[in-house]
């Protein structure tokens, strides 16, 4: 069982984001593995072992050839990755996105399995693993909160507004993982000596062949203006000294809702 | 100048058409002189007869065979696109509405612009405005692909009104092949026990975080406060992962985005993660030990101490008065 798991490495969320002047999202800090893949990591590697062999491949598009992110996804277990670090690919889209990562999945090969978060933590578009799917010409489970493999079938647990479906399909196939569908594991201190000497197999746009697809120039779309929105008004803050509740009751008596 | 032509993708629970859906027909009015939906799913003419109220001339209909509606639609709407030639088609940012925006997107191979919370059309041109950081900073967007233009919006940015009009006419397009992306079924449908308002429709919204402590502080603290408000009972993303309420009940960016009258947020820290999802609500009163928690950034009222002592007090006192 191969497992290929798409992993972003982002800004830290801690910190207030910024934008450029070219209207691309600020990534100058050391940029960190998204939670949201830490879950996709752990799945892959849960999943690979069930199976009793295969490994886990990691799959990453980041400016700078950034390996800070990738190295803490190795050393949870993951066995390689491969890293789209190109100038040219600064402004990609969505679309632009799942491009180079649906030929990372055809470079890496033997893929029984993708995995991915079901969006990322810093640009949250939340379209790019169908868009991989459709790309691959495969089955996408879109928003799993459960994960289990038998006889050549993936059967997940899709959240829904109301509560969930079960969705099955044959491998191969791509599934978007939620948050919390596994508790990821902290990388021991062996995995992260181990994760230094990984293979990291760095691509360029061009080596995949998607010159002119992506970058600003792919997006098609243009920011015709960026503003602060208006601050909600501040509002009153008191430490409760035994009237907090009296101070919720008369707010909510001013609004006539009790 | 507004475009010749919009479709809004529509969505249904059952036979009911969700209000998400609504608000995008509404706002297509405005936007475009002919408007009309396509839909993948059951009940196709209840739907059509809400649709049509919203301001639908026609309803493009699609046999779902099965699957996940939004992915075996886009198949069916990448060749209707061809011969019908719309400006745009308008989605809702659900997980529908995402299955189906991002597999259009490579079928007809244009980019997508997600996360919408206005739309307007000048001379011709559309502008899509989105929110990030959060909702600090405001972007507006425009696309230079060739029509049809792929925009999802976030449920909530606009009225849903009523146009007064008559069913819309049903066009069945039948099963049309959607390739191995159909080949992922739908076995079974499990739904959440819900009692009192829903989430999103709810006039006021009591919502707890990890600052409730535990699991089973949850039904006291949130739960029968939001009952006894006759309000509806939510949850930040920490304790959704963490396992202590189901998904369905998350407020934020990955779940619902609601605009109460006024929503009480109990041991929630603010986490850019929830603001997006609630903090277009009319009123909104925040209970936090940490006098620096963002939550008190956006909170008309806030107080600054202990759930556990604070709740229960307005449980009483809330009570006293009948």
């Amino acid at each position: 069982m191969n497992v290929v798991v798409c992993v972003k490495q982002i800004p830290d969320p801690s910190v207030p984001g910024q934008l450029e002047a070219d209207h691309t999202l600020d990534r100058s800090a050391k940029p960190i593995l998204d939670e949201s893949d830490s879950y996709g990591v752990e799945m892959a590697l849960q999943l690979v072992d069930a199976a009793g062999g295969g490994e886990v491949t990691l799959i990453s598009l980041a400016p700078n050839g950034e390996v800070s992110g990738l190295r803490t996804a190795l050393a949870m277990g993951a066995a390689k990755a491969v890293l789209v670090s190109d100038e040219a690919c600064s402004g990609t889209d969505a679309l632009g996105t799942a491009k180079v990562l649906a030929k990372c999945v055809e470079r890496v090969g033997n893929a029984d399995l993708v995995l991915a978060a079901t969006e990322s933590s810093d640009g949250y578009t939340g379209t790019v693993p169908a868009q991989m799917a459709e790309l691959l010409g495969w089955p996408a489970l879109t928003f799993a909160k459960k994960v289990e493999i038998a006889d050549g079938k993936v059967k997940i647990q899709r959240q829904t507004e109301a509560g969930y479906d079960v969705v099955e399909a044959s491998l191969p196939a791509l599934v978007s993982v939620t948050a919390g569908v596994v508790e990821p594991r902290y990388p021991s201190f062996k995995g992260i000596m181990a994760a230094k000497s990984k293979p990291v197999d760095q691509v360029t746009a061009a080596d995949l062949g998607l010159e002119g697809q992506v970058g600003w120039a792919g997006a098609r779309q243009a920011i015709s203006n960026v503003e602060q929105a208006p601050a909600r008004q501040a509002g009153e803050k008191f430490e409760d000294d035994g009237t907090g509740a009296e101070k919720i009751v008369a707010f909510l008596e001013n609004l006539k809702v009790i | 100048m507004t475009l010749n032509k919009v479709w809004v993708y529509a969505e249904a629970n059952g036979d009911k058409v969700t209000t998400a859906t609504l608000e995008l027909l509404t706002k297509a009015r405005e936007i475009a002189s002919t408007v009309e939906a396509v839909y993948a799913g059951g009940h196709a003419d209840a739907v059509a007869a809400q649709v049509g109220e919203y301001g639908a001339t026609t309803l493009h209909a699609i046999d779902a065979q099965g699957g996940m509606p939004g992915q075996v639609a886009a198949a069916a709407i990448a060749q209707l696109a061809h011969s019908e030639a719309p400006d745009a088609i308008l989605f809702v940012q659900s997980y529908d509405g995402r299955d189906a925006i991002a597999r259009l997107s490579v079928k007809l191979d244009r980019p997508v612009l997600t996360n919408g919370f206005s739309l307007s059309v000048d001379g011709g041109q559309l502008t899509f405005g989105t929110a990030i950081f959060g909702g600090a900073t405001l972007v507006d967007c425009t696309l230079s692909s060739d029509a049809p233009h792929l925009i999802a919006v976030r449920p909530k940015s606009f009225a849903a009104e009523s146009a007064g009009g008559g069913a819309a006419a049903v066009t069945n397009h039948g099963s049309i092949d959607a390739g191995r992306a159909g080949e992922a079924k739908v076995l079974e449908v499990f739904e959440e026990e819900q009692s009192g308002p829903k989430l999103e429709e709810a006039e006021i919204v009591v919502s707890g975080g990890r600052g409730i402590g535990a699991q089973e502080s949850y039904k006291p603290l949130v739960e029968e406060l939001a009952k006894q408000l006759k309000g509806a009972f939510g949850a930040s993303r920490a304790i959704v992962d963490a396992g202590w309420v189901p998904y369905a009940l998350q407020v934020g960016q990955t779940g619902k985005t609601v605009k109460p009258k006024v929503y009480i947020a109990l041991g929630i820290s603010g986490a850019t993660q929830h603001l997006v999802g609630m903090k277009n609500s009319d009123n909104i009163i925040a209970v936090n030990k940490d006098g620096e928690a963002p939550i008190f950034g956006v909170a008309d009222l806030g107080i600054v101490g202990d759930v556990h002592k604070v709740v229960p007090a307005l449980k009483d006192a809330i009570a006293a008065k009948g």
